[in-house]
């Protein structure tokens, strides 16, 4: 690379910062003493340098490729002429765009074929492991991510996918970033990022029988906002956090960028280190007895201060669902659309505009509205806990006649316990359409869309405009909600029927 | 994207004395299918510079040869609207090397920097100069000074001070983009992964 010539005055003045820089890192580091969160330490043990007035040279753990953000990154090293700086810490997985039926034949969209076959080229070329459709590790990029060990406490872990946050659930730093970051951690595995700000929020006590970690993430989202957490990363703490398994932190974790934080991340503990043993890409043998000591030290320190911090009660938290065109246009599933009185002004336009869109009205009941989609899967709720809790649900009902029910295993290996559990036989005696593994109908990229009008109950994380398809609409819930929906085919809350 | 090393521009300018100069005027949208970032330039002011046969408007500045140069001097709040990246290497792609205005919407502002486009806010007073004395003779130089952080008019020798963010000024002058400056941080890179194992 073009290092500046030593008559070059610039490289003077460069280092001249430099040296300034030094002496404020010390009194950064000494100010610190006073307390580290959990953010902080993690993101302090990855910084390879900062910059004067700029960002910090952040290094990358783990970083994993689709094939929808990762071509134009391949192509721009391609041009620099180099290769992949660490292909080792590099794992792709064709999820976005894939059918999700017929995995076994050729790609009928082209476009589709494309990409899959130019990640498979580039992987190839690059020496990077891919789990190709038909691999029995392939699924959505987040959820392999974790159910094969890759993903572990203290990592720092990126993604060209917003949802690269599910994997804070470990304890890891894990975020989204565009194509021209993909390039830059392929190109060095570092990424310049400025450090966010730190955000904590508390969820303490017990959740009732049928309030499930989405209802949980719904709840803050649509009491903070779609924009609440603009600027933060949240860390997520409290008894009602503790209490989740490792499947319910990474959908809160996971949904913690729909209120415009960077992203979300949770303390380890025993639960993290239990999910973790064991699985494929984990340390094995005294290596993870050693791991897990180093894991134990993943906390905020007791005096840390954060930037903002908000508590909840979890007693406060019911079954949720959105009713509008953002993740924060939440409510209770037994409530009401807010009236217009309630909404602040500046909002109200983007309110109005989303109920025309809904075909909603100010101050409906939701309870009773018909349904027409029900979508069980993506990275939120793609997993075996979500499909476990489905099937209980379902078992010995039968979906209701005016419903479609699709349920879109996060993964392959997901798809395989689903079968050995028999949860496969006990959706499919309910009436339920089993896909293949992909992100699917969440963001409607294959031909898994909600046609236009249609009204869906998603497990998934986004309820845009045609987000589901041009002119879908779509009313995000967990799970437990979306079975009980596709049973009774109308808005319902699941507790009446437990 | 590698760009070129930016020290000091002496060049004559093209005067653009309109105020709000949004990104649908610098790349109107239906010009930005292409999958590149090549070949923008050719549609640069598209519908100011040509009518709506294709012809080329004589009154715009672009399709007077009396004008020419590095520097596009622009009116106050250049680069409002779309967050698109498109509009700079549009400026940037048709030979621009300098924009100077009395104020940048934000995201145009970043954008250029990344794509070695250097933006120059001066004050009002100083820009009424500027026009002034590209008025009075088209072939009036100007001097941009990154290290100083200076512009200059050539003919008069009057100056003004303009800032930018240090580490983009390092990126400039050396002529490289986020990836290029990461790239030379390899020993570094490297000397933190031995210190983790
Ligand atoms: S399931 Fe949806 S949110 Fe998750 S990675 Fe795929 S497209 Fe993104």
């Amino acid at each position: 690379m073009r290092l500046p010539s030593s008559g070059n005055p610039s490289l003077v003045l460069l280092f001249g910062s430099f040296s300034n820089y030094n002496t404020s890192f010390h009194y950064l580091n000494f100010k610190k003493l006073a307390g580290k969160t959990l953010f902080d330490k993690i993101w302090d043990a990855h910084v390879v340098d900062e910059i004067p007035g700029g960002p910090s040279v952040l290094y990358i753990d783990k970083h994993l490729i689709h094939e929808v953000t990762s071509p134009q990154a391949f192509a721009g090293i391609e041009k620099r002429g180099i290769s992949v700086a660490r292909p080792q810490n590099t794992v792709a997985t064709p999820d976005h765009n894939v059918p999700t039926v017929d995995q076994h034949l050729p790609i009928k969209d082209q476009l589709s074929q494309f990409q899959v076959n130019k990640l498979t080229e580039n992987c190839e070329k690059h020496g990077i492991a891919l789990y190709g459709l038909n691999h029995p590790f392939q699924g959505i990029v987040h959820v392999i991510g974790p159910e094969l060990g890759i993903t572990q406490p203290g990592m720092t872990m990126v993604c060209g996918d917003s949802h690269t946050s599910t994997h804070g659930a470990f304890g890891s730093v894990a975020f989204g970033i565009g194509t021209s970051e993909v390039e830059m951690v392929l190109a060095t595995q570092c990424i310049l990022q400025p450090k966010p700000k730190k955000m904590r929020i508390n969820v303490e006590g017990e959740l009732e029988t049928g309030v499930t970690a989405k209802d949980i993430v719904l709840y803050v989202i649509s009491k903070i906002t779609a924009s609440g957490g603009t600027g933060y990363f949240i860390e997520f703490a409290g008894s009602a956090i503790r209490n989740l398994s490792m499947e319910g932190r990474m959908t809160v974790c996971n949904m913690s960028i729909e209120s415009g934080a960077r992203g979300g991340l949770i303390a380890p503990d025993e639960t993290t280190f239990e999910y973790v043993k064991g699985r494929e890409f984990a340390p094995k043998g005294e290596d993870f007895d050693k791991a897990v000591a180093k894991w134990k030290k993943l906390t905020t320190d007791a005096d840390a201060v954060f930037d903002k911090e908000l508590t909840f009660d979890a007693a406060d938290i019911e079954p949720m669902i959105t009713y509008g065109t953002n993740p924060g246009m939440g409510t209770k599933v037994k409530g009401q659309i807010p009236a217009e009185s309630e909404i602040e002004a500046s909002n109200l336009k983007t309110f109005s505009k989303a109920m025309d869109y809904m075909g909603f009205s100010a101050g409906d009941t939701l309870v009773g509205k018909e349904v027409d989609f029900v979508f069980v899967g993506s990275c939120t709720n793609g997993r075996i806990e979500d499909l476990r809790a489905v099937a209980n649900f379902v078992k010995g009902r039968k979906k209701a006649d005016n419903i479609t029910a699709w349920i879109v295993p996060g993964s392959k290996q997901v798809e395989k316990q689903a079968n050995e559990e028999g949860i496969t036989e006990t959706l499919l005696q309910a009436g339920f359409k089993l896909r293949q593994p992909g992100c699917s109908a969440c963001l409607a990229m294959n031909d898994d869309k909600i046609p236009t009008g249609k009204l869906a109950v998603a497990t998934s994380n986004r309820n845009f405009e045609g987000r589901q398809g041009p002119g879908s609409r779509t009313m995000l819930a967990s799970p437990l909600t979306a079975a009980a929906v596709a049973v009774t085919g109308k808005i319902v809350d699941p507790r009446t029927l437990l | 994207m590698a760009v070129d090393k930016f020290i000091t521009i002496e060049s004559t300018a093209v005067p653009l004395p309109i105020e709000n100069v949004d990104t649908d005027q610098i790349i109107p949208a239906r010009f930005l299918k292409a999958t590149t970032r090549d070949g923008f330039g050719e549609n640069l002011f598209r519908d100011w510079r040509y009518d709506k046969t294709d012809q080329p408007k004589t009154d715009f500045v672009l399709n007077q040869d009396k004008y020419s140069g590095t520097i596009l001097v622009g009116g106050k709040n250049f680069g409002s609207g779309s967050s698109r990246e498109h509009a700079a290497w549009a400026i940037h792609d048709y030979g621009f090397k300098v924009v100077v205005s009395s104020f940048f919407a934000d995201i145009f502002k970043n954008n250029a920097l990344n794509n070695g486009l250097l933006p120059v806010q001066i004050s009002d007073q100083f820009l009424a100069k500027i026009f002034e004395a590209i008025d009075q003779d088209a072939s009036a130089k100007l001097k941009v000074d990154l290290i100083n952080q200076e512009i200059t008019i050539v003919s008069s020798g009057e100056k003004e001070g303009f800032d930018i963010n240090s580490y983009k000024k390092e990126c400039l002058l050396n002529g490289y983009d986020d990836i290029d400056y990461l790239l030379n941080k390899k020993d570094k890179i490297e000397q933190f992964e031995q210190s983790r194992v």
